[in-house]
């Protein structure tokens, strides 16, 4: 199970199994080849081009589309009305609820979608959106989520019959009685509000659909920049009333994904209805201002956290309420049973002596989605409130903040842990973790010289009246300590509109010994092409460079739910393992059947079966793979070939953990922020590329210090989008980020196949409570306790004079 | 309209509308796909060329204005079979995860070596600074670079 473990090498010089192995993919990105959505092009394709909302919310009155008809490259305009018709002017969400594909009766959020152009080229589509009118009788919206449950509040889904508020669901965990009864009695109780902003996921391609419905076969082929196309072909299905037999999704390259292409997008529907209506293919791309403006977002929890402790620093309980801003429809795209996700893992890493949350779902003029975003279902809100808790009671208690995690976190003879809302942590060594991160940042050597800064500040003058005072700086550390629940699921809890989270996976190994692996699952980016040929490699010692790993196309790989919520290496890397194992037994058999003995007469060294002390007796993998297509005699019942095909049911989540600390360096004077360092230790078990699981760390706590620092999307008190570009919407470049400092420590998973436990999200989900907490440890002298991200220097200056503002709503 | 310029040491003449942006002219007219484009606002630099040895974010030059112009995209690269060293270094520092940044990524470092050919962690990052790259975290862009500047002897051999 350890990544150091002696591997073979290959004859092109990779590691037949786990270790450092450079990507197949990169062959084709690095010359320009990729084969991205808008790189795709078909004989006779037109392009459509989405009308948007001006308004938040505001009821339609008409829509004139004669000009834009009458515009001699225009081949059709579709509006809501002519959806009706086709009983297309909605869509089911992924929770449960309704979108509309094209407005109807009123718009719900600004950008939301109201009319589709198709036209010979992308920029007549767009010049023939200029010339539709519409008539919009504007309605007051409800923008800020604390008030949109109040008497009163316009009801923006009118559309839903006897719908009388903005109230989409209420949802607990844990024990309430036992968790106030914790702190009735504790020493200490601290509570604490905090917004975690509406953000989103910009990846640097946006999201777009190419539809070609064939009018002679019924044929519906659509790209589309899906990370799950057999879930966008099973909704087609169910959406559009097309039969699934007749339906192909092909996900190509995808620029990234981070969540924001889960989910099926009112363009996807369009491109469809576009090219039914034509006869053509048809194909839709959003620009970046439509893709941050009406594209799955993340986050948006409003969070009020209770922490009860004793005045020793034991933490004895946590006790949350949340209000969930879900925007216009309920697009969350979560396993069915789970409103909040995974938020069950608020009780974090600590042994705590019970806890309880409290999550209320509600409607506003936004766009729609939820969960996107490097999300974890939730787990990345989870993680952050319970790591600012700790601090803040740390600042209470006025203890160190790494002594109050070191005598909280749970003690590995706890494992399997059941924690306080139900959920089994499988395993962990999460103080070790710690003290490796500790070590590696060299943390008490961190303190003394915040110390120095501090008294070179103070004596220069700096004091809460004159921060800026000698042009002395503020060094900030913070630390988290996360556990994630990854790998959505087991099919007995987890389904998403009723299709359950089992992957399927399929090997063939052809005559020569060359095999292709099929896989449910779409990278974005991680590196499938490469780990899963590993994975195979691993466990039939077949090279790497000898496996094809085939993905995105519905009509050549087995079904499953996609990639997202560090899922692909939990699920469908079992899936891999053992269904290259299947392979294994059979080739077992026909081992034996060549040589002339009982399959238990053999024993298995990586690549080939031989005869228990004979070793001269032997066939590889690749032999066996032509004797199983030859004319070779098989035992009574033995079909010859050798394929498998499993579908994996995970029996449980796996739990990546790790410890982060981060120092920034803090000016006074301005507010701005730069993250100095910053200290990654993961475990996520065995790492299979750890080339590979590096990078994703490093993307990910890139994430963190955008989420931390920069991002937010923010609306007016009209609810207009003001980050609606990327003038507005700051993403991390390469000057705010550090020069990263990773380490691991190596725990396996006791259920996964490998061991194994994903690692996509990790970083995401870990950072942006550590940078949050080196700023506010940087701002102790000023008193400060909180302040909501983002924490840009307007932010931070404004937090030193005590006022620091919401960050949902900008005024 | 009619323009023309080099492309990839090509000379290419088209009827084309005033109003076409070269990267659009690049990607539909000459199906150079491996130019990108990311954003409506010139922030996110998927979109970087050369025009004139000098690298400039095609979504912000129309095709007129680089009429006349020898451009270069990331096709032009590799010489023969021979990865430039910033391809290559990309390769094995793992500089590239969803692939969509990583041509103007290239673009961009390749003017850079062309112009400083030790250049410290500090002067990359810089340079790289008005492009984004949201999977990498850019460290590892940052060690490709390095590494194609301590191996420059491929690219001489290539071109």
């Amino acid at each position: 199970m350890s990544t150091t473990a002696e591997v073979p090498v290959s004859p092109a010089g990779n590691p037949i199994g786990f270790g450092r192995m450079l990507r197949k993919e990169d062959q084709r990105f690095l010359r320009g080849q990729g084969n991205y959505l808008d790189d795709i092009k078909l004989p006779g394709m037109l392009h459509g081009a989405i009308l948007r909302s001006p308004y938040a919310h505001a009821r339609i009155v008409s829509i004139d589309t004669a000009a834009a008809e009458a515009h001699p490259k225009v081949k059709a305009v579709i509006t809501g009305k002519m959806l009706e018709g086709l009983k297309l002017a909605w869509m089911p969400t992924l929770s449960q609820d309704v979108q509309a594909v094209l407005a109807t009766d009123k718009v719900r959020f600004q950008g939301q979608e109201v009319a589709f152009v198709v036209a010979e080229d992308r920029y007549s589509a767009r010049d023939a959106l200029e010339l539709i009118q519409v008539e919009y009788d504007p309605l007051p919206p409800v923008v800020d989520a604390r008030r949109a449950l109040e008497d009163g509040a316009p009801v923006i889904r009118d559309d839903i019959e006897g719908k009388r508020d903005n109230h989409i669901f209420d949802w607990e965990a844990g024990d309430r009685e036992a968790t106030d009864r914790v702190f009735a009695g504790a020493d200490v109780v601290v509570a604490q509000d905090m917004l975690y902003p509406r953000v989103h996921p910009a990846p640097m391609e946006t999201c777009g659909s190419i539809a070609h419905m064939d009018r002679v076969t019924g044929q519906l082929t659509a790209w589309s920049t899906t990370q799950a196309p057999h879930a966008h072909r099973t909704l087609y299905a169910l959406v559009a009333g097309l039969p699934e037999h007749k339906v192909r999704i092909i996900s190509p390259d995808i620029g990234g994904g981070f969540g924001n292409k889960v989910g099926i997008y009112p363009g996807y529907v369009l491109a469809v209805v576009g090219s039914i209506v034509t006869g053509r293919p048809v194909k839709w791309v959003e620009d970046r201002s439509e893709n941050l403006t009406s594209t799955s977002f993340a986050r948006d929890y409003h969070m009020h956290g209770e922490i009860a402790a004793s005045r020793d620093g034991k933490i004895r309980g946590l006790r949350v309420k949340v209000l969930a801003d879900h925007g216009a429809f309920n697009g969350t795209a979560q396993p069915t049973k789970f409103p909040a996700g995974f938020f069950h893992i608020f009780p974090g890493s600590y042994d705590l002596e019970a806890a309880h949350c409290q999550v209320t779902g509600v409607y506003t003029n936004k766009a729609p989605g939820g969960v996107a975003y490097a999300c974890s279902f939730r787990v990345t809100e989870a993680v952050y409130l319970v790591e600012r808790m700790v601090d803040v009671l740390a600042d209470e208690l006025g203890m160190d903040p790494a002594e109050l995690r070191r005598r909280n976190l749970l003690r590995p003879e706890q494992f399997p842990y059941t924690n306080k809302t139900g959920w089994v942590y499988d395993s962990g060594n999460y103080g070790h973790t710690l003290e490796v991160a500790l070590e590696k940042a060299g943390y008490s050597e961190l303190r003394r010289q915040q110390e120095e800064g501090r008294a070179r500040w103070r004596a220069a003058g700096g004091s809460p009246e004159k921060p800026g005072a000698g042009g002395q700086h503020l060094m900030g550390i913070g630390i988290s300590f996360f556990t994630e629940g990854v790998g959505a699921g087991p099919k007995k809890h987890m389904d998403i509109l009723g299709l359950g989270m089992a992957d399927g996976c399929e090997l063939r190994v052809h005559p020569t010994g060359k095999a292709q692996l099929r896989l449910s699952v779409q990278t974005q980016g991680q590196g499938h092409e490469t780990t899963f040929a590993q994975i195979v490699a691993h466990e039939l010692g077949i090279p790497p460079e000898d496996v094809e790993v085939i993905h995105g196309d519905t009509d050549n790989t087995p079904f499953g739910l996609g990639t997202y919520g560090s899922r692909s290496t939990p699920v469908s890397g079992a899936a891999a393992a053992v269904v290259s194992r299947r392979v294994k037994d059979k080739a077992r058999i026909i081992a034996a059947a060549a040589l002339e003995c009982s399959p238990d007469d053999l024993e298995w060294e990586l690549g080939r079966w031989q005869v228990k002390g004979d070793p001269d007796k032997v066939k590889t993998i690749q032999e066996i793979a032509m004797l199983a297509h030859g004319t070779l005699e098989l035992p009574e019942g033995v079909e010859g070939h050798l394929d498998a095909s499993v579908v994996y049911d995970p029996p449980n989540l796996t739990y990546p953990y790790g410890a982060y600390i981060c120092v920034v360096d803090l000016d006074p004077a301005t507010g701005r922020v730069q993250v100095e360092r910053f200290i990654a230790v993961d475990d996520c078990g065995p790492r299979i590329n750890p080339m590979i699981v590096e990078g994703q760390v490093h993307g990910g706590l890139a994430d963190g210090v955008g989420m931390a620092l920069m991002e937010a999307i923010q609306f007016d008190s009209s609810g207009n989008c003001v980050s609606g570009s990327l003038m507005e919407y700051l993403l991390p470049t390469s000057l705010d980020c550090p020069s990263w400092e990773l380490g691991e420590t190596v725990t396996p998973s006791p259920h996964h196949p490998l061991g194994a436990k994903g690692v996509g999200e990790s970083a995401t989900v870990g950072s942006p409570p550590a940078v949050v907490n080196a700023v506010i440890d940087a701002l102790e002298p000023f008193g400060v306790r909180h302040a909501d991200m983002p924490l840009t220097p307007a932010q931070v200056w404004l937090a030193i004079r005590g006022r620091p503002l919401r960050t949902d709503i900008v005024e | 309209m009619q323009v023309s310029m080099s492309v990839n040491g090509e000379r290419v003449n088209r009827e084309v509308e005033p109003r076409i942006l070269l990267v659009h002219f690049l990607r539909d007219e000459l199906n150079l796909t491996g130019t990108h484009w990311g954003c409506d606002t010139s922030n996110c630099g998927t979109c970087v060329v050369w025009m004139d040895g000098v690298p400039v974010k095609s979504c912000t030059v129309l095709a007129a204005m680089a009429s006349g112009r020898e451009i270069r995209t990331v096709e032009s690269l590799e010489q023969g079979t021979q990865l430039d060293p910033v391809q290559e270094g990309f390769m094995r520092e793992h500089g590239l995860q969803c692939g969509f940044c990583t041509p103007g990524m290239m673009m961009t470092a390749r003017w850079l070596l062309d112009h400083n050919p030790d250049p410290s962690e500090a002067e990359i990052r810089e340079a790289i600074s008005g492009q984004i790259c949201r999977c990498t975290g850019y460290e590892n862009i940052v060690r490709a670079v390095r590494w194609a500047a301590a191996h420059p002897a491929t690219q001489e051999v290539g071109s």
